[in-house]
């Protein structure tokens, strides 16, 4: 079993003539972790994938491997296999041919060829479809059959760009927990890229979360979706609600803030904010809907406010509530159904609580767009 | 509406006739030329079924010598094309993006200039490098063969290299990187990724180029040297006067071209129906089951077919024979010829007697043509379109003649006046 290695960017920069497509990377990626990179189409996460697999040198930094500056060195000689965002599996092979391609090019003999490759199939549970063309399996078996190729090259970082997106939503959940099972079997450093913040959050040790050539925040799931440490972050991971205002006074970790519409709210200082927001500086507040609820006690309080309720949404497990919000963006909670009937009727008026230390401020700055 | 319709389609069908007949036409009359005995290619009056023609080009040692050069050639400029093409065509798809309609255009040119010039500049500028290289004319750089290679491949690499490109763009240059990533060399990765793509298009490039040297003439007739090809070949032939050997090559070329064809599209069509069944190719060839050696081998198949074809061809040609056939048109030639003198004896007979009539003062008015009921075959125009009259060889009892009409040359009586205009009197 392979120990996976670091792979780390040192301040890489990466420029398509005038255009910047990834601007001062620093990861550090330990061996044998799950890191994902999130974030929404364009941004450069597959720029940054093929500056790790050596198919682009960066434009300025270092990308290391094992530690080892991977400089000059081409794709065919570093220690990593790409999973393509289009698998490009070689159609005129068959499947075990595909399969076993990185051992064909070391001239490894046929016999031990077939062997391995029965071997690999039986682990991606296509056993007797090695013969097949890859144009005659499915969409799903196509994947598992890339996954297999990569594997068999044996590297020491396994590098995904987007495998799944091409999957129904169905297949997509099954594939995901089968590709985290097979990163714990053979213990590799997986880089693994999508723009499916829950793909990204399920399966990943640690995600990077990057907008437009530039990494926000790296970081766990867990930590990324609690504590964003931009706005960016805030909005683009999970659903939130934003409340646009300025900071009223600092206690602490707390802070209150005077939002445009709402009235003054109490909430916690995102970690990455502490010592940068002072008393009136323009701020961005957000409440998760999960983390609203409706009020028994209507008196004003600085974890309350009220807004007109505009519809409703039933979603099974949960029912949503818009709200009317500022700006004209609605404001969503979302109530776990416990068989009650609707929370309120439309146009009336409707008073929300959270907890306090479950929403988060930060300097104002760009959200995910829609 | 009906009417309309029925009048469309008698339309449609008398164009489609009309279409293939002016397409095929031409084909058909010269392929039925070369199995007729007159020895200069005609269609009528279909004298004998014969195969003698296949048997005079058989021992045609020009024709033979000039396949033999254009094979030779032929197979030279393939690979020579192919492979100047495939890589011209490379180069394209990598070249930096500005330049590539400059290069395009540059590539494209040869096919744009006339032949003629590239036949011209080849062997000029092979000749001025010999002389700067000092080399002797009978050097490898005034070999025809060698030049005539050369000279071809200069626009039918440009034709291969359309064909490459077309391919090419359908090409996932993600292909190539998946490749690398696995460890392929740049040259692994070109042999076992990219080649195996491109051999459809390196198929149909081979036989474009093959086809293309094969007829080609305009160029080859400058650079052919001490080797002359087989369209030079038939050219010099046909200047000389031409024999229906030339339509027995044509026919053999023709069946070949269909034949190949055939096989192609019937290869084809299968394939695509295996596709079309999400089948994988090799488990559907079809309701036939071949040997397992010709299976998925269409090479083989027509080798055997082709092999089958003439020995069958070979074996009708040598039990039957046109000999009796011959023999009997040319009793019925000598004796239309026979025939046809005693008519002009009479004939002149009968002119003398007129003028002993308008020597004696009766007058010239009308006579009419005894002749005419004599041999009714004879029209207006005399023997000009009987078959004997083209033919010199079957004329033989001609000797005699000249003493009779000195002015009748080998077109018989055609351009006797007396022929023409009977009623006039010659004298007045
Ligand atoms: N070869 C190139 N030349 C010029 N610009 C490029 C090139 N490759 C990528 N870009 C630009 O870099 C930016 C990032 O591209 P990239 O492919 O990394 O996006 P991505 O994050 O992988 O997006 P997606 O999720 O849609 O795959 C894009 O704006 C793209 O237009
Ligand atoms: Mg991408």
């Amino acid at each position: 079993m392979t120990k996976g290695v670091d792979v780390d960017l040192e301040d890489v920069w990466i420029r398509f003539g005038d255009f910047v497509a990834v601007r001062e990377a620093n990861v550090n990626i330990k061996g044998g972790e799950f890191f994902s990179f999130l974030g929404p189409s364009g941004c450069g996460k597959t720029t940054i994938l093929r500056s790790v697999s050596g198919f682009l040198e960066p434009s300025q930094g270092r990308v290391k491997i094992g530690g080892k500056d991977m400089a000059g060195i081409g794709p065919n000689k570093r220690p990593t296999a790409l999973i393509f965002q289009n698998l490009a599996l070689f159609p005129l092979m068959k499947v075990w041919e595909n399969i076993t391609f990185s051992l064909e090019v070391k001239g490894v003999g046929k016999a031990e060829r077939r062997k391995r490759a029965d071997e690999l199939l039986d682990m991606i549970a296509l056993s007797d479809q090695g013969d097949k063309l890859p144009s005659e399996l499915s969409g799903g078996q196509k994947q598992r059959v890339a996954i297999a190729r990569a594997l068999c090259a044996e590297p020491d970082v396994l590098l995904l760009d987007e495998p799944l997106s091409a999957l129904d939503l169905k297949l997509r959940q099954h594939m995901r927990t089968e590709l985290r099972e097979i990163q714990q079997r053979v213990g590799i450093t997986f880089i693994y890229i999508t723009h499916d913040q829950g793909e990204a959050l399920t399966m990943s040790d640690n995600v990077a979360v990057m907008r437009a050539g530039v990494i926000d925040q790296i970081a766990s799931g867990h930590t990324v979706y609690n504590d964003p440490a931009t706005p960016f972050v805030a909005s683009f991971v999970g659903e939130n609600n934003v409340f646009r205002g300025t900071i009223k006074s600092i206690d602490g970790d707390m802070a209150l803030v005077s939002t445009n519409r709402t009235g003054e709210l109490l909430s916690r200082i995102a970690t990455s904010a502490r010592g940068k927001l002072n008393v009136g500086d323009s701020a961005m507040m957000f409440i998760r809907p999960e983390a609203c609820n409706i009020a028994e006690d209507v008196s004003p309080a600085a974890n309350r406010f009220s807004a007109m309720v505009k519809h409703e949404e039933f979603e099974g497990q949960i029912y949503n509530v818009f709200l009317e919000g500022s700006e004209g963006k609605e404001i969503k909670m979302s109530l776990v159904n416990i068989g009650k009937q609707r929370a309120s009727a439309e146009g009336s008026n409707l008073t929300l609580e959270y907890e306090a230390k479950q929403a988060v401020v930060l300097p104002a700055g760009e959200l995910a767009s829609e | 509406m009906r009417a309309e319709n029925v009048f469309l389609k008698i339309m449609l069908w008398a164009y489609l006739v009309i279409f293939f007949g002016y397409l095929l036409g031409p084909l058909i009359v010269m392929s039925i030329t070369a199995f007729n005995s007159p020895s200069f290619p005609k269609m009528t009056p279909w004298e004998c079924l014969t195969f003698e023609w296949f048997d005079v080009l058989a021992n045609d040692t020009r024709i033979l010598n000039g396949i033999e050069n254009s094979l030779i050639i032929g197979v030279g400029t393939v690979i020579l094309s192919v492979i100047m093409g495939l890589a011209a065509a490379l180069l394209l798809t990598q070249i930096w993006p500005k330049l590539r309609a400059t290069y395009y255009t540059v590539v494209i040119a040869p096919i744009l200039i006339p032949g003629v010039v590239l036949g011209i500049s080849t062997l000029v500028f092979w000749d001025r490098i010999s002389v700067m290289l000092g080399m002797s004319t009978g050097s490898i750089l005034h070999n025809g063969i060698f030049l005539t290679i050369l000279g071809q491949s200069t626009f039918i690499a440009s034709y291969c290299m359309l064909v490459f490109v077309a391919r090419l763009q359908r090409f996932d240059t993600g292909l190539t990187e998946a490749a690398l990533d696995l460890g392929a060399t740049h040259v692994q990765a070109f042999w076992k990724i990219l080649l195996p793509f491109m051999k459809p298009a390196i198929g149909s490039a081979a036989v474009l180029a093959f086809l293309a040297s094969f007829e080609n003439y305009n160029t080859t007739t400058f650079t052919f040297g001490k080797f002359p090809t087989l369209t030079i070949e038939l050219a010099q032939k046909v200047r000389y006067g031409i024999n229906p050997s030339i339509s027995s090559l044509a026919f053999i070329i023709i069946a070949l071209t269909i034949f190949g064809a055939l096989i192609h599209e019937v290869y084809r069509r299968r394939q695509q129906l295996a596709l079309a069944n999400g089948a994988p190719v090799s488990a559907v060839s079809g309701g036939l089951q071949l040997p397992r050696m010709l299976r998925g081998n269409p090479a083989a198949i027509i080798l055997i077919l082709l092999a089958l074809g003439g020995f069958s061809t070979i074996w009708f040609a040598q039990t039957y024979s046109p000999d009796v056939c011959k023999m009997d048109v040319r009793e019925q030639k000598r004796l239309i010829q026979e025939e046809r003198i005693r008519a002009i004896r009479e004939q002149r007979q009968l002119e003398l007697q007129q003028k002993q009539q308008q020597g004696s003062g009766a007058s010239g008015g009308s006579t009419t043509a005894p002749s005419a009921t004599q041999s009714p075959g004879q029209g207006a125009f005399g023997n000009v379109f009987k078959p004997g009259n083209l033919d010199r060889s079957t004329t033989e009892p001609k000797a005699d003649k000249p003493a009779q009409s000195p002015g009748k040359g080998a077109f018989g009586d055609v351009f006797a006046p007396n022929n023409l205009d009977k009623a006039a009197p010659k004298e007045e």
